[in-house]
C-alpha cells in the first residue's frame, strides 16, 4: 500500500469517510472520497457550504480524524498518528492560512512569523517570508496596525516561513474585498511556484479556480468533478 | 426550565450555568467573607451578651477593696458611701492544696460563703452538689474546671494547708463564678485548670482558720451606674486606710474580666479586618468575570437592544447575574458563619468558663453582612455595566477591533530582544492589561498576606515563651510567702536538699503616679545580680539593676507616659505607706503583664525596712524536685507556688488548640481566595484567548507550549505576588502586633522564614490546582471551530 503512494504524491486518500451523529440523523460530511494530490500541485477545492471541503482539509491537515478509510501523507498513514505525532506533523510539514487570519495580536508581523520559525527545523528568515508576500515595510507593525489584506499576507508568510511541504488555505480571501484578495492570492501563487509547496485552497468563489493546476468540485461529501486547467492564470489576470 | 420564566431570565440561568465554575469560586469567596463576619461579630455580641447576663445574674462586683483586716460592721457602713448600692464583705486567702497523685503543691484561693447561702455579691453558679453548711469547717465547694481537671467530684476529698495546718476537706459541690470566667492565677498568662484551684468555704470556719473572727479582708461593692467610680475608689481608699487597704479597683481591672475584655477586643479587630479583604477580592472577581461575559456577549447585547430592550433592562440583566452569585454567597456565608460561630463558642467554652455560651447572631448582623456584600458586588460590576450601557446596538453587532499592542511597545524592545515569541506574548499581554494583572497579583498577595498575618502568631508566641520562660524567668518554681519575712527564709530554702539556687524577691503593692496618670502595680525588688529573674532589653540582652531609681517595663512606661530620667511618684499601699519620689533609670522589655523593678536593697532602704522578702525563686535539681515540693508543702509561711514548666506547658497547649484552629481556617480561606483569583483569571484568559491558543495548536505548537503562554502568565503573576504577599503579611502582622499590644501581654513581631515559606506554598499549590483544571480545558480546545469562527 505504502509503495503505491509514490513519493511524488503529497496526499492520497482511500475510501475516506467522516460521519457525525448516529442512526437516522447521521450526517456524511465525507463519503468514500478517493483523492491523489501530486507534490507541488496547486489544487482548488470548490463547493457549497456543507459539501465536505473543509472536513477534507482538516483531515489532511491533521486536525481531524476520519471515521473510516485511509489518508496518507507521502507514505505515512495519518490516521495512525496520535495527538503528539499529529502536532509534530503540523509543526514540520503543514502551513495553514485561515479565513480570519488568526494572528496573535500581541506579536508584531515579524514576531508572528518568528513564532513558527522558532520551532521549525529548517525555516527561512521571517524577514524573507514577509518579503515574499510584499510586507518588508511592515515588519514591526502589530496586527491592529495592519489592514485585513496585510494581516492575511502576514498569515501566509507565517504559514510558509517554515518551508512546509504543504500549504492549506481555508477561504483565505473570504473576508477580503477582491482587490486585496488578489494580492493575497498572488502571494499564495508565488509560494507555490517558487518554493514548490503543494497547495490546497478552499473557496466558494469559482473565479479563483483559474489559478489552479486542478479544480475539484465537491457536493454532499463526495467529489463530483475534477477539472485540469490547461493553463494556470496569474491571479492578477483573474477577476470576480 | 419552567414555562412562566421570562426569556431574559432563562438566558440568565443558562449564562450562570455556563460560568458555573467561576460563579462558584466567587460565591465561596463571598461566603468566606460573610461567614467570617457573622462568626466574629456574632461571637462578639454573644460573648458580650452572655457576659453581661452572667454578671447581672450573679451580681458580679463592680468594685473590689482588699484590706488586711477590717471589722464586719464596716459592711453596713459601706452602704452609706455615696454611690454604693450594695456591699458585701468576705475573706479571700491564698492557700496550698494537695491533690492525690499530684506531687507539686497547687496554689489556690479560698473564698468565704455566708452561712449556708449565696453571697450578696459574686454569687456562684452551682453546677453539682450543694453549698457549704453553716459552720461546716470541713466542707468545700470547688471551682468546676479545677475539679474536673483532677477528676474530683462531690463526695471526694481534698487536702489544703490552711494557715499552716493540714486539713482534709469534703467536696460538697462544684461551681462556676463570674470572677473566674478566665480562671487564671495572678501572674500567669494562660489559665491552667490543673495548677490553679479555687474553693469556697463557710465564712465562720474560714475566719477561724485565719484568725479573722468578726473580720473580713475584702469588700465588694455594686455601685450606682451614674456615679464616677474614681471618686468612690479614692474615698474608699481613705476610709479603709486604717485597715490596711492596698487600693480598691474596678471590675475592669479584675483579672478574669480584663482577659475576657482583651479577647473580645481581639475578636472585634479580626471581625473588622478580614471580611473586607475577602469582599475586595470578591468585587474584583465579579468585575473580571462580568466584563468578560459582556465582551463575549457583545453581539447578543446589541441584538437585545435592537429588539427594543432598554439600556437599563440589559444592564439590569447582568446585574441580576452578579446579584444571584452574591446572594448565593450571602446565604452560604450565613450558614457557614452560624456553624463556625457555634464551633467557636464551644472552643471558647473550653477556656472561658461560662455556665452557658450560646452563639446567637442577631438578624442585623446578617443584614449588615448581606448589605455590604451586595455593595461590594455592585462596585465590582459597576464598571462592566457601564460598558453595557454605552454599547449602541450597531456597535455591539460589529466585531471588536483586535486589541492594539503597539502602545508602549517601543520601550519594551530592548527588554524583549532575547525572548522567544511565547514569552513575548506573556509580557505584552501583562503590559497591555496592567490593571487586571496588578489586581490578580494583588489578590494572590492578599491571600498570602492573610495567611502570614494569621499564622505568624505561633512564631511570635514561640519566641515569647522562649524569652519569657528561659531567658527572663529561667526559674523552676516561685514560692510566694503569706507575709513579708526576713531574708533568712531564703537562706533556709537554699539549704533544702534539691535546691540548687534560691533567690529572694520583694513585692510591694504600690500606686505609681506620673502627672495625671496612675496605675496600681506591684513594685518588685530583685537582688542586684538576680539569675532567676532577669531584666532584658528589646534584643533580650541583660539590663543591670541600678543602685538608684526604678526600671519600668516598656508598656508601663508608655501607659504612664514617662521616660528615663523623669521622676515617678510612688505611693506604697502596705505597711507604713510611705510616699516616694524616684527617678526612672531605664526601660526593659517584657511580653507578659507590666512591671516596675528596683534593686532589693535600695527598695528595702526606701521603705525603711530591714531585709524583707516576699517570695523566693528556685532553681531545682530535676531529680530531687519532688522532695523539695514535699518540704514546701509542710512550710506554714508559704501562700502559693507556681511552677514554670507547668505554666509553659499550659501556654503551649492553649496556643496549639486555639491558634491551631484559627490557622487551619485561615489557611482554608487564603487558599480559597488564591484559588478564586487564579481560577477566575485563568478561565477568563482562556475564554479571551481560546481562539488564539487554538490557532497556535493548529500551527503546530504542542499542548505544553500553548499552555505555557496562558499559564506562564499566571505563574509569573504568582511569582510576583509572593514578595508582595510577604510584604503584606509583614504589614498585617505588624498591625496586629500593634493592636494587640495591651498591658496584659505583647506579641513580638517575629515571623519565621518557614511561615513565609508555608504561605507561599499554599498560594503556589492553590494556583497550581487551578492551573491544572484550566490546563485540561486547553487540552480540549476545539481546533477546527477556530478556523471557521470569527471572534
Amino acid at each position: 500500500m505504502a509503495s503505491s503512494s509514490a513519493t511524488s504524491s503529497a496526499f492520497s486518500t482511500r475510501s475516506l469517510c467522516k460521519t457525525y451523529g448516529q442512526g437516522a440523523s447521521t450526517i456524511h460530511a465525507l463519503n468514500q472520497v478517493d483523492l491523489e494530490v501530486p507534490a507541488g500541485e496547486l489544487l482548488v477545492l470548490l463547493g457549497p457550504s456543507g459539501s465536505g471541503k473543509s472536513t477534507l482539509l482538516n483531515i489532511l491537515g491533521g486536525l481531524d480524524a476520519p471515521s473510516s478509510g485511509q489518508v496518507f501523507y507521502g507514505s505515512q498513514e495519518l490516521n495512525q498518528f496520535d495527538d503528539r505525532h499529529l502536532t509534530r506533523y503540523r509543526r514540520e510539514h503543514v502551513g495553514f492560512v485561515f479565513q480570519f487570519y488568526n494572528l496573535i495580536p500581541s506579536l508584531t508581523a515579524r514576531e508572528n512569523v518568528s513564532l513558527v520559525t522558532e520551532i521549525a527545523r529548517d525555516p527561512m528568515p521571517p524577514e524573507a517570508a514577509l518579503a515574499l508576500v510584499g510586507l518588508s515595510a511592515r515588519l514591526d507593525h502589530f496586527p491592529a496596525q495592519l489592514s485585513g489584506g496585510e494581516q492575511q499576507r502576514v498569515a501566509i508568510a507565517r504559514a510558509i516561513a517554515k518551508q512546509p511541504q504543504v500549504l492549506l488555505c481555508d477561504e483565505p480571501t473570504g473576508a477580503l474585498d477582491s482587490q486585496t484578495g488578489i494580492l493575497v492570492l498572488e502571494a499564495i501563487d508565488k509560494v507555490n511556484r517558487e518554493l514548490g509547496t503543494t497547495t490546497l485552497l478552499i473557496t466558494h468563489n469559482a473565479g479563483i479556480a483559474a489559478m489552479a493546476d486542478r479544480v475539484i468540485r465537491m457536493a454532499d461529501g463526495r467529489i463530483v468533478d475534477i477539472t485540469v486547467n490547461a493553463e494556470r492564470l496569474h491571479p492578477g489576470q483573474m477577476s470576480w | 426550565m419552567p414555562a412562566w420564566l421570562p426569556t431574559l431570565q432563562r438566558k440568565l440561568l443558562r449564562d450562570l450555568w455556563h460560568i458555573k465554575g467561576q460563579a462558584l469560586a466567587i460565591t465561596l469567596v463571598i461566603a468566606a467573607s460573610v461567614g467570617m463576619y457573622v462568626m466574629s461579630k456574632g461571637m462578639l455580641l454573644s460573648l458580650n451578651q452572655t457576659r453581661s447576663d452572667y454578671y447581672a445574674q450573679h451580681r458580679f462586683a463592680q468594685i473590689y477593696a482588699p484590706v488586711k483586716r477590717a471589722p464586719r460592721r464596716l459592711r453596713a457602713a459601706a452602704l452609706d458611701l455615696a454611690g454604693v448600692r450594695q456591699a458585701d464583705a468576705r475573706i479571700r486567702v491564698g492557700v496550698l492544696m494537695d491533690v492525690e497523685g499530684v506531687v507539686a503543691p497547687i496554689s489556690a484561693q479560698l473564698l468565704s460563703l455566708p452561712a449556708g447561702a449565696q453571697p450578696a455579691i459574686n454569687a456562684i453558679a452551682l453546677s453539682q452538689g450543694r453549698l457549704t453548711r453553716e459552720r461546716a469547717s470541713n466542707e468545700i465547694v470547688l471551682l468546676e474546671s479545677f475539679a474536673l481537671a483532677h477528676g474530683l467530684a462531690p463526695g471526694d476529698r481534698i487536702q489544703a494547708i490552711l494557715n499552716g495546718k493540714q486539713r482534709r476537706l469534703d467536696i460538697v459541690g462544684l461551681a462556676l463564678s463570674p470572677e473566674f470566667v478566665y480562671a487564671i492565677s495572678p501572674g500567669e498568662i494562660v489559665p491552667d485548670s490543673r495548677r490553679f484551684g479555687v474553693g469556697w468555704m463557710d465564712d465562720t470556719s474560714l475566719a477561724e482558720a485565719f484568725d479573722l473572727d468578726e473580720a473580713f479582708n475584702e469588700l465588694l461593692l455594686l455601685t450606682d451606674p451614674d456615679r464616677s467610680s474614681a471618686e468612690l475608689i479614692s474615698r474608699l481608699d481613705q476610709w479603709l486606710r486604717p485597715y490596711g487597704a492596698t487600693g480598691a479597683y474596678t471590675r475592669s481591672e479584675q483579672l478574669s474580666d480584663r482577659f475576657l475584655s482583651n479577647e473580645i477586643e481581639q475578636l472585634d479587630v479580626m471581625g473588622y479586618l478580614l471580611p473586607p479583604i475577602f469582599l475586595l477580592v470578591a468585587g474584583f472577581l465579579l468585575h473580571v468575570v462580568l466584563t468578560r461575559l459582556i465582551e463575549t456577549e457583545r453581539e447578543q447585547i446589541g441584538l437585545i437592544k435592537a429588539f427594543g430592550y432598554s439600556h437599563f433592562a440589559v444592564a439590569g440583566h447582568y446585574l441580576q447575574l452578579a446579584g444571584l452569585i452574591t446572594l448565593a454567597g450571602i446565604v452560604l456565608g450565613s450558614v457557614l458563619g452560624q456553624q463556625l460561630g457555634q464551633g467557636l463558642a464551644s472552643l471558647y467554652q473550653d477556656y472561658f468558663k461560662f455556665p452557658y455560651l450560646r452563639f446567637a447572631a442577631p438578624l442585623d448582623v446578617y443584614g449588615v453582612a448581606a448589605g455590604i456584600s451586595m455593595l461590594a458586588a455592585l462596585l465590582g460590576c459597576g464598571l462592566s455595566l457601564n460598558q453595557v450601557l454605552r454599547l449602541s446596538p450597531a456597535v455591539a453587532m460589529a466585531p471588536p477591533l483586535p486589541p492594539d499592542y503597539s502602545r508602549g511597545a517601543r520601550h519594551l524592545q530592548s527588554l524583549l530582544r532575547n525572548l522567544d515569541q511565547p514569552s513575548r506574548m506573556i509580557l505584552r499581554h501583562l503590559l497591555r492589561w496592567p490593571v487586571r494583572a496588578g489586581l490578580t497579583c494583588a489578590g494572590m498577595a492578599m491571600a498570602m498576606g492573610l495567611l502570614i498575618g494569621s499564622s505568624f502568631s505561633l512564631d511570635a508566641m514561640d519566641y515569647m515563651i522562649d524569652a519569657s520562660f528561659n531567658i527572663i524567668e529561667p526559674q523552676d518554681a516561685s514560692v510566694v510567702l503569706v507575709e513579708p519575712r526576713q531574708g533568712e527564709a531564703a537562706r533556709a530554702m537554699q539549704q533544702l536538699p534539691g535546691v540548687l539556687l534560691a533567690e529572694p524577691y520583694r513585692a510591694v503593692p504600690v500606686v505609681l503616679r506620673h502627672r495625671h496618670r496612675h496605675r496600681r502595680e506591684t513594685l518588685i525588688g530583685l537582688p542586684a545580680q538576680a539569675d532567676l529573674s532577669r531584666l532584658v532589653d528589646a534584643d533580650l540582652r541583660r539590663v543591670e539593676l541600678p543602685h538608684q531609681g526604678l526600671i519600668l517595663s516598656r508598656k508601663l512606661a508608655e501607659l504612664l507616659m514617662i521616660e528615663p530620667g523623669d521622676l515617678l511618684e510612688i505611693e506604697v499601699t502596705e505597711g507604713h505607706r510611705p510616699q516616694l519620689r524616684l527617678p526612672v533609670a531605664g526601660i526593659v522589655e517584657s511580653f507578659l503583664g507590666t512591671g516596675a523593678y528596683m534593686e532589693m536593697g535600695a527598695l528595702n532602704r526606701s521603705l525603711r525596712e530591714d531585709h524583707l522578702i516576699s517570695g523566693i525563686r528556685l532553681l531545682l535539681d530535676p531529680a530531687r524536685s519532688d522532695e523539695v515540693y514535699q518540704q514546701i508543702k509542710a512550710m506554714p509561711g508559704v501562700a502559693g507556688i507556681s511552677l514554670q514548666q507547668a505554666a509553659q506547658k499550659a501556654f503551649y497547649d492553649t496556643l496549639q488548640e486555639s491558634l491551631g484552629t484559627f490557622t487551619f481556617f485561615n489557611t482554608l480561606f487564603a487558599a480559597l481566595i488564591a484559588i478564586g483569583v487564579v481560577y477566575n483569571s485563568a478561565r477568563v484568559a482562556l475564554s479571551e484567548r481560546g481562539r488564539e491558543l487554538a490557532s497556535l495548536r493548529v500551527l503546530g505548537l504542542s499542548r505544553g507550549e500553548v499552555s505555557y503562554i496562558l499559564l506562564g502568565e499566571l505563574a509569573l503573576l504568582c511569582l510576583l505576588s509572593l514578595p508582595l504577599g510577604a510584604l503584606l503579611g509583614y504589614a498585617l502582622a505588624a498591625f496586629l502586633v500593634h493592636s494587640f499590644d495591651t498591658d496584659l501581654f505583647r506579641i513580638p513581631l517575629i515571623i519565621h522564614p518557614s511561615t513565609y515559606a508555608y504561605a507561599a506554598l499554599v498560594i503556589i499549590v492553590a494556583a497550581t490546582l487551578s492551573a491544572a483544571v484550566v490546563r485540561r480545558r486547553i487540552d480540549r480546545l476545539d481546533l477546527i471551530g477556530v478556523l471557521k469562527t470569527r471572534e
